[in-house]
């Protein structure tokens, strides 16, 4: 089947019940989109599909092969996405595992809704776990893009 | 300068795989004195720590800790640049393969900045007299003429050599004697004390950073095991026909397990190898396992509790440390207050499962792994295989997240298994499943704490016993103890002035792997102490801040000898690191100043605080909690930290805020249950960790300034922050909550 991941066409052998999360790590080799539960439960292989953040884990390939598919390799060419130059900014990531999902999680929600109030932030993010404990910062990086940052963390 | 060796290029490029030129560096570090397990306990005086200069000025600077989210990978290389008077945009780092070479790689315990930051300074101040005499070599100049500044040596008549065009020179140079080192001042610091970005961090922006998944090898299975749901369980039969009809399944293996204790060895399983990770994961679902029963197949977590909680109250355990006469005090007292607490097992559950790819040819085994101690890794798998270690080469990749859970490599030794096998190398990749239930479970625990006081509120015993399924019971399964060792993490080592105490161990033999979790005992521990110490403060009707200073007393450094109280101090002697009640008062007195402690709050609204000191550092946290209906939010959570020296604050105030984040899940909804020997959890749903939106609004931070020897700060912050909201919720409510987590009392 073919499935379009990042703005570029793919023919994939896969079973139709095959999560995209493991066509796109095993197939493609896109590693940056990550397992953390297989259950859509913790957020670590979050994408883009049809601009909805969705978790990888549980869409089918067949049923990715109908949309447009962004991961965080496909967010920006270089890292210059400006959640992903937030994320530096505020010095974010501890282990980085559940990154890319937090990423992800944030430019979809920054997109549909440029300056989200503070519960909208934790509701967009509450899906993402971050075991390291990096929530103060993603709070304090997506509002800085929101412009409504009063401090930083600490 | 006895610390540092020159090492050739073929033994650097040996240990690093990295081929360098020029100028190489090797330090000698004593063996690590808190080795976490009797197999890596042995090791002597090593080489370890290597700097590597090549003649166009790159430097590569070895990392030989894993970096599992604390910064080690940046904030050691930072200090030997600081002390090279390296640029730090010319340097890269290079993660060390294991070798017992390194010393000790186990990273845990809180241990590489206090072990290695003296190391690392003379690593790059030998790098730079070096440099220097080079340079003078070439002027013909006087060296103290000579001075290195960013990347170059200077002449004082204002000449200057870059590093590189020095570099072959400098490694001709005799190494530094004893006594010839000379280590920057604090005001010549150039990164040392600063906020250095992470190496990592755009890698992980990007996504393109490495961790135990992401690497490939050609021709790669990979495998899902089915393992034995209780502790030492044997296969009895199995029916793999439905799963070998998966598309894209290439065998499936049993896996048995070795006899003895669990140890590092892998689990009893059944695994299924195939084409790729959703086929193997979905055919391993289709087989049938059948586990013979034993002795640990019907542990019901409840009831081991029960029966633990039931030896604490009823009577005298074996005495570890005593003061006084503490039954005649309680004879004598005014009042007396008895409370028993008890803690559940936790899993713990970092983002990324453990995982490893192994590949097995030639009779060498060759691994990528997610490894918090790559050195467990090459031992486990080279005795597993029946090799020497000198023929497995263990490659540690970033961790996501490890928490004590990636220091033991049985998820290693699986993949090590499997590849010597089937010839091909195989990937192991544990589902969120097989991490909550075949971890190493951080040990349940009972209390019982009993103190009395005269009419004045002044404690004049202090009783403390606990029943708590030791960690080397893993190694060896007589082990049903806490050593002194063990109870040094605050419940043997409480602080107090208290005339009369006394410590006491009951018997808890384990039933399920028990293994070291972020602050390890110090969780238990510390929630029993700190809301007893509550608990008193408000039997006495006194205010907790000022009866915790009460109770700890005088300024003194604490001797336990007289106590027959053997500390363990965290393997580091009690003269370079005493425990100093000033410093302990300090951070309370800082953190009840930094907040509205004391204020009037709305109904349902309470602020808790506890003190703890672990890993050599001091560190008191407050919470702020409000309880509507039912409903428990944790408002506001502040921290304060005495770590001594500081390499990189930044990372410092991100460890604590993770610290205090981590001891949230602790407290709110920590909890794995066993029922027939088995794990009744399965995924992020019902063994539940901190979401963004439980997070509290207001988390703050302070770093004591301090000049002291560094202590450890990735596990502090974790022990004082549970009983901090338990006694929160005390002031808030009434209700005092002795036993975690708070999701048993309240929606959280």
């Amino acid at each position: 089947m073919k499935l379009t991941v990042n703005g570029r066409s793919y023919d994939v052998d896969a079973e139709p019940d095959t999560p995209l999360l493991w066509v796109l790590r095993d197939e493609l080799k896109l590693k940056g989109t990550r397992y953390g539960c297989g259950d859509a439960i913790c957020g670590a292989c979050t994408v883009h599909f049809n601009g909805t953040p969705t978790r990888a884990c549980r869409l089918p390939v067949s049923a990715a092969a109908a949309g447009e598919i962004v991961t965080i390799e496909g967010l920006s060419a270089d890292g210059s996405h400006p959640v992903q130059e937030a994320w530096r900014r505020h010095n974010v990531p501890q282990c980085g595992y559940c990154q890319a999902g937090q990423i992800m999680s944030a430019s979809a929600l920054l997109a549909r809704n440029a300056s989200p109030s503070d519960d909208e932030i934790d509701g967009a993010m509450s899906g993402n776990i971050c075991r390291c404990g990096t929530y103060p910062r993603i709070r304090a990086a997506i509002r800085d893009l929101a412009g409504s940052e009063e401090e930083g963390a600490s | 300068m006895t610390g540092v060796v020159q090492l050739s290029r073929r033994r650097f490029l040996a240990l690093t795989g990295v081929s360098a030129s020029g100028l190489l560096l090797g330090g000698v570090v004593p063996g690590d004195a808190l080795a976490a397990v009797p197999a890596a306990g042995a090791e002597g005086l090593r080489l370890n720590l290597f700097v590597s200069l090549e003649e166009d000025g790159a430097v590569e600077i070895i990392a030989h800790r894993s970096e599992m989210g604390t910064g080690i990978r940046t904030s050691l290389p930072q200090v030997v640049a600081d002390e090279m008077e390296a640029d730090w945009a010319r340097v890269k780092v290079v993660q060390a393969i294991g070798d017992a070479a390194y010393g000790s790689q186990n990273t845990d315990g809180s241990r590489s900045i206090r072990n290695f930051y003296a190391t690392m300074r003379e690593m790059g101040a030998a790098a730079r007299h070096m440099l220097e005499a080079a340079a003078a070599e070439r002027w013909g100049a006087a060296a103290a003429e000579c001075r290195a500044e960013m990347h170059r040596v200077v002449h004082s008549d204002g000449r200057s050599l870059g590093f590189g065009e020095l570099a072959a020179a400098a490694a001709q140079q005799a190494l530094p004697a004893a006594g010839e080192l000379t280590l920057k001042s604090r005001d010549q610091f150039r990164y040392i004390g600063r906020d250095v970005p992470m190496v990592d961090l755009h890698d992980i922006t990007t996504g393109a950073a490495t961790y135990g998944a992401d690497v490939e090898l050609p021709d790669m299975v990979y495998a899902s095991i089915e393992r034995t749901p209780h502790l030492g369980g044997r296969i009895a039969s199995y029916d793999a026909a439905e799963a070998r009809k998966v598309k894209g399944v290439l065998d499936v293996v049993e896996l048995k397990a070795p006899d003895g204790p669990p140890g590092f060895n892998n689990v009893e399983g059944v695994a299924v190898l195939a084409r790729n990770t959703w086929s193997a994961m979905k055919a391993r679902q289709a087989l049938v396992v059948k586990w013979a029963p034993n002795e640990h197949s019907s542990h019901d977590s409840e009831r081991y509790l029960d029966a633990l909680q039931a030896r604490v109250q009823d009577g005298p355990g074996q005495v570890a440390r005593e003061r006084g006469d503490v039954d005649a005090a309680l004879d004598a007292a005014d009042k007396v207050i008895e409370a028993s607490y008890r803690t559940p097992y936790l899993a713990h559950a970092p983002m990324e499962t453990p995982v490893t790819v192994a590949r097995v040819s030639g009779g060498r085994c060759e691994l990528w792994a997610c490894t918090q101690n790559p050195q467990a890794t090459q031992a486990a798998v080279a005795a597993a295989l029946g090799i020497d270690k000198s023929a497995v080469t263990v490659h540690v990749t970033l961790l996501g997240g490890g928490f004590g859970r990636k220091s033991k490599p049985d998820f290693s030794v699986e993949a090590a298994r499997l590849a010597a096998h089937v010839g091909k190398p195989v990937q192991v990749n544990w589902t969120r499943t097989d991490d909550l239930r075949h971890d190493y479970f951080h040990s349940c625990s009972a209390m019982y704490l009993r103190g009395g006081m005269d009419d004045k509120g002044n404690v004049s015993a202090w009783l403390a016993r606990q029943a708590t399924p030791p960690i080397g019971s893993t190694f060896d399964p007589s082990v049903t103890f806490m050593d002194d060792g063990d109870l040094s993490q605050t419940f043997g080592s409480v602080p107090f002035a208290t005339p009369n105490l006394r410590v006491e161990s009951h018997e808890a033999p384990a039933h399920v792997r028990i293994g070291w979790l972020r602050s390890v005992y110090n969780i238990p521990f510390a929630f029993g102490v700190c809301s007893f110490v509550d608990e008193l403060a408000h039997a006495a009707g006194r205010d907790p801040a000022e009866f915790w200073e009460t109770m700890v007393g005088e300024d003194r450094h604490l001797d336990f000898a007289p106590e027959g109280f053997e500390f363990g101090n965290y393997g580091r002697s009690i003269e370079e690191y005493p425990y100093d009640t000033a410093r302990f008062k300090n951070v309370l007195r800082t953190l009840a100043a930094s907040i509205p402690w004391g204020e009037k709050l709305p109904e349902g609204q309470g602020w808790g605080l506890a003190v703890t000191r672990s890993f050599l550092a001091y560190v008191a946290v407050a919470s702020k909690v409000e309880v509507v209906d039912g409903q428990l939010r944790v408002l506001e959570m502040h921290g304060v930290i005495d770590a001594g020296t500081v390499v990189n604050p930044d990372r410092v105030h991100a460890q604590l805020e993770g610290g205090m984040i981590f001891g949230l899940s602790v407290a709110l909804s920590g909890e794995i249950t066993f029922r027939d020997g088995a794990v009744q959890q399965s995924n992020y749903h019902d063994y539940q960790v901190a979401r963004i939106n439980q997070a509290p609004e207001v988390i703050r931070t302070h770093i004591v300034p301090s000049d002291a020897l560094p202590a450890g700060v990735g596990e502090p912050g974790v022990p004082p922050t549970a009983p901090s909201i338990a006694n929160a919720v005390f002031a808030a409510t009434g209700q005092r909550v002795r036993e975690l987590p708070l999701s048993k009392r309240f929606r959280v």
